[in-house]
């Protein structure tokens, strides 16, 4: 592989994935209540 | 008869003693109808139970009657709302919504469409524009989405009909556009099933084009409709509307979730293996090259930046109708914008994966054949999955097994996201009807099979279904999109409202640069797209197919398609709560949120601590 297709091979996927595991760890941290309480 | 209810300060109905009231909503039930032949009031109400316990509660004469009728009131309404029409089904946890969300998002478009567009619109660089249009356009208006369906708790027509009366017409042009991608995009799973089939023997043998078009679809020679059946296709497109009927009758907990949490991991399982497997195949890593390989050159050229946004406002599944009927069914204290992040960035995450899969296999067949990739033919859609990778699968040692695996990847990704374009006519005309979730699932199943069957299900079906795909997706889709976005923020200024009611529940917060996104930069750049896409078709029509056949099968859906959504805007809605319907305050939404937030914190650090609660 070229060294710029290597670049933005490692770019996309790291934004793209550490992106997805980024928001996954960061709604975790929130806890889920959409069931607590009288709700529908 | 009275004409003002003192207790609640409402008008009161005008019934006639003794008139049978039907369809009355919680609302109606402050009216109240005196006896003719004595001074017991009657509260008017569709039901003789509700009536006989009023007359004998309440005496207009007897002390105490004020409290009497309140109490009254309250019964009724109660009632009212648990009787009138089965309650709306809500997804269980928050992780049903996000797992929906991404079985819709994750199609056939991540898998054939995403790898042909990058690597025609400058490979690695196209990665720059596909990133500023994931940020400008595809998370703010699948946060707009969810925010009409879940502040307005329906399905589009009803949650536009609620942000303002005259928009209810987009949002039956949204159940349209769903309909109408719902009786072809069936045929495709049907069809990629049958090449699972085809796969044990690599029935296609040398020549894959051949037998896609002429042996499996006996595709008519001239462009029309026909009626010869495809036994073939019928069969599995049988097998595909049997199963998404008997999935959407279950209803949304027991079909729709528990389909979900099948055929999502089971695609990424299956995906991840095509991947690794075709990583190790001779001359794959060139493929890969030439998919990441940039072409900063591209980024001069507007067209590569429209292509960027075209592609993610599809992949996205946004503007027909799906996040915004999906998120409608979550509870009412739900992280919108968080869950939302991640359904976006799972979308892409995948994409990306389907690139690395796709062209290391192109560069397998490049290297088998003696050829550069850009000598290869059918690099997107149709011709890639149906004519392309037969043709590699054949070259590829065990391509027998990989290809039930790809081809059943195909069908998991369909199905999961057919499901969700179901849902939206089905919600659509629940809210409608107030039918049962078995009598609609069955009855949108019949209305769109039948027509997929006759229409895709022959000779013809690839012709029309070419043409009627480029017609719904490039104006149907996008005209909605373009016209929600006028409507809702520079219309009727919903933005501030729809805002307030994401930043109350969600833990990401949502600033200005939202607001610019939905009402400038993306209306903006949707529109231009939309009327280079009208103008094309209109000087130089669509894929060779003559004028006659465009117009009919083309801009006929698109005329039918205006008809519907207002014809369908006049009819009553039968839900008990279409008019009374009163959005929850954003004030009140997040206090709640942030008292149970801190309750959920504190239960779960006590359950931390030695000697707490486990």
């Amino acid at each position: 592989m070229t060294t710029s297709a290597l670049i933005m091979m490692v770019l996309s996927i790291g934004i793209l994935w550490g992106g997805l595991a980024w928001a996954i760890l960061r709604l975790r941290k929130h806890p889920d209540v959409s069931g607590a309480g009288d709700d529908e | 008869m009275s004409g003002e209810d003192a207790d609640h300060g409402q008008p009161a109905r005008e019934i006639d003693p003794g008139e049978a009231v039907r369809g009355l909503q919680p609302g109606d039930l402050r009216a109240e109808v005196r006896s003719e032949n004595s001074d017991a009031v009657i509260l008017a109400y569709g039901q003789k139970r509700e009536q006989e316990l009023c007359s004998a509660r309440v005496s207009p004469s007897g002390p105490g009657f004020a409290k009497g009728r309140s109490a009254c009131y309250r019964n009724l309404v109660t009632a009212s709302t648990k009787n009138s029409a089965p309650e709306r089904e809500t997804w269980g946890k928050r992780s049903a919504f996000i797992i929906a969300a991404i079985s819709s998002a994750v199609g056939l478009g991540n898998i054939w469409r995403f790898p042909g567009v990058a690597y025609e619109n400058g490979g690695g660089a196209f990665l720059i524009p596909y990133l500023v249009a994931f940020l400008t356009a595809g998370l703010p208006i699948l946060f707009l989405d969810s925010a009409i369906g879940h502040k307005f708790r329906a399905a589009p027509p009803l949650a536009f009909k609620r942000l303002n009366r005259k928009a209810e017409p987009l949002g039956w042009w949204q159940v349209g556009v769903s309909f109408l991608i719902l009786t072809y995009y069936s045929v495709i799973i049907a069809w990629a099933l049958g090449f699972v089939w085809f796969s044990f023997g690599r029935q296609w043998g040398d020549d894959a084009v051949g037998f896609f078009t002429g042996d499996y679809l006996q595709l008519a020679d001239a462009p029309g409709v026909t009626f010869e059946f495809v036994p073939a296709v019928l069969l599995t497109l049988l097998i595909v509307w049997i199963a998404a009927i008997i999935v959407m009758s279950l209803g949304l907990r027991r079909g729709l979730d528990r389909a979900n949490r099948v055929t999502l991991p089971l695609l990424v399982i299956v995906f991840v293996i095509i991947v690794i497997y075709a990583m190790t195949l001779p001359g794959a890593w060139d493929g890969i090259n030439q998919f990441f390989e940039p072409d900063f050159a591209a980024l001069a050229n507007p067209g590569v930046w429209l292509a960027a946004y075209g592609h993610i406002f599809f992949s996205f599944s946004i503007a027909f109708g799906i996040m915004l009927t999906y998120s409608s069914y979550m509870k009412r204290r739900s992280d919108l914008a968080g869950s939302g992040v991640v359904v976006a960035f799972a979308n892409c995450a995948f994409e990306i994966l389907a690139g690395i899969g796709v062209f290391a296999a192109l560069g397998f067949l490049a290297f088998s054949q003696n050829v550069q990739i850009d000598d290869l033919d059918g690099l997107s859609g149709v011709a890639l999955a149906f004519m392309t990778f037969p043709t590699l699968l054949s070259e590829m040692p065990g391509g027998a097994f990989m290809g039930v695996l790809f081809f059943g990847s195909l069908v998991l990704a369909g199905f999961s996201s057919l499901l969700s374009i179901y849902q939206v006519v089905t919600g659509s005309i629940q809210d409608k009807t107030g039918w049962s979730t078995r009598r609609v699932a069955v009855t949108v199943g019949l209305a769109a099979g039948i027509p997929s069957v006759v229409l895709f299900g022959t000779t013809s079906g690839l012709n029309v279904l070419d043409v009627l795909d480029a017609f719904v997706n490039n104006i149907g889709v996008t005209g909605s999109a373009v016209a929600t976005l006028v409507l809702v923020a520079w219309v009727f200024r919903a933005v501030p409202s729809l805002r307030a009611h994401l930043n109350a529940l969600s833990s990401l917060k949502l600033g200005p640069i939202w607001t610019i996104a939905v009402t400038a930069v993306t209306p903006v750049i949707l529109a231009v797209i939309l009327v280079r896409g009208i103008a094309e078709y209109i000087t130089e029509g669509y894929g060779g197919f003559p004028t006659w056949f465009i117009t009919t099968i083309g801009w006929g859906a698109i005329a039918l398609l205006a008809i519907f959504s207002f014809a369908m805007s006049y009819r009553k809605y039968r839900r008990a709560d279409a008019e009374t319907f009163v959005p929850d305050e954003p004030e009140q939404l997040h206090t709640e949120m942030t008292d149970l937030i801190t309750v959920a914190r504190e239960t779960s650090a006590q359950r931390r601590t030695p000697g707490g609660t486990r």
